[in-house]
């Protein structure tokens, strides 16, 4: 134990442990000897310009550019892909075809999915 | 802090080149030179109080350049501006957001009075009526010079003030309230009108 030459490791996650842990414990003993906590409603509530909030911050955002981030992988990057396939497609092996099959596989189930979310339609 | 009986040691140490302070000395040197303002402006006094913030003026020569967009990482108001009873609600709720210490500093004479719109129906006749004001400046707007002299004199101030003891500050005392009442729209002002503990209206004696 007293000859591996990793010891100072442990001294160190130590030390960097301290490092982040004492500021917040000598700044709870200067709140205790010293400065009293005083939350209040407003302290507390949800920051909105001044304003009384309408409703908390938990709201949920709707993430939808999700499916145009789909669209542009199947039209734009597999595009990208697709032209040194076809390259060399006659001197390529057999499991790259695999391969590169199950990549298109797995760009057009993306494109499946965006059309049974229907934003392929016009509107 | 300078009256000590410690002082003339002190004195005596720094000629040897040793410093010495108290917790008091450095924990109000720390704060007076790092207080940063909450960035907002409400009428022209605001145009006065940027071009303190700029390179002219230089308000960083203080500590006090980081203007915070939000009063969660603020230590001072500057109510720059006239303050219209609609927005009065919104500078308390403000004030009432920022973590202690915090101070005011109610900078042009529509902030301290209502200034020349004094006499309008919607104008709040001064930020003092709601909030504990540290500092008020006089002016038309202020000048830069008047709100770095401002300035100056809030860091006298918070260097003035004890950490133990009965005159400690508002915000070292536990049972002192942190948030203030904020006012609401009545059917003819704001209600209640006045905040009666941070202000009480002057007494008019009228003679002759």
């Amino acid at each position: 134990m007293s000859e591996s030459p990793y010891w100072f490791l442990a001294l160190f996650a130590l030390a960097a442990f301290g490092f982040a842990v004492m500021p917040l414990c000598l700044a709870r003993l200067w709140a205790i000897s010293f400065s009293p906590q005083k939350p209040g409603p407003d302290k507390n509530a949800t920051y909105e310009c001044g304003l009384q909030a309408k409703g908390d911050a938990w709201v949920q955002f709707k993430a939808e550019y999700y499916l145009y981030g789909i669209i542009f992988l199947v039209f734009d990057v597999e595009a990208i892909f697709l032209l040194p396939f076809a390259v060399a497609f006659s001197e390529l092996p057999f499991a790259a075809f695999l391969a590169i099959l199950l990549f298109v596989f797995l760009i057009v189930e993306g494109l499946a999915w965006a059309w049974a979310k229907g934003i392929l339609n016009w509107r | 802090m300078s009256d000590t009986p410690n002082d003339g040691l002190r004195g005596e140490l720094s000629k040897h080149g040793v410093f010495t302070t108290t917790l008091e000395g450095i924990h109000n040197w720390g704060r007076r030179n790092s207080v940063w303002p909450l960035q907002f402006g409400l009428a022209c006094c605001a145009i006065e109080m940027i071009a303190t913030s700029m390179a002219r003026y230089d308000l960083a020569r203080f500590g006090a350049e980081v203007f915070r967009p939000s009063p969660r990482q603020a230590d001072l108001m500057i109510v720059a501006g006239t303050v219209t009873k609609k927005m009065a609600p919104q500078v308390v709720r403000l004030y009432n957001q920022m973590p202690e210490p915090k101070y005011v500093i109610a900078m042009g004479a529509c902030a301290i009075s209502g200034g020349p719109f004094k006499q309008g129906y919607n104008v709040l006749k001064g930020i003092d009526r709601y909030l504990p004001v540290d500092v008020h400046i006089p002016g038309c707007p202020p000048r830069p010079e008047a709100l770095i002299h401002a300035f100056m004199t809030l860091q006298r101030q918070i260097d003035a003030q004890s950490l133990k003891g009965e005159d400690r500050p508002r915000h070292l005392r536990a049972e002192a309230d942190s948030e203030f009442p904020v006012p609401t729209f009545g059917p003819k002002d704001l209600s209640p009108s006045s905040n009666p503990n941070t202000w009480v209206p002057p007494k008019v004696s009228r003679k002759g």
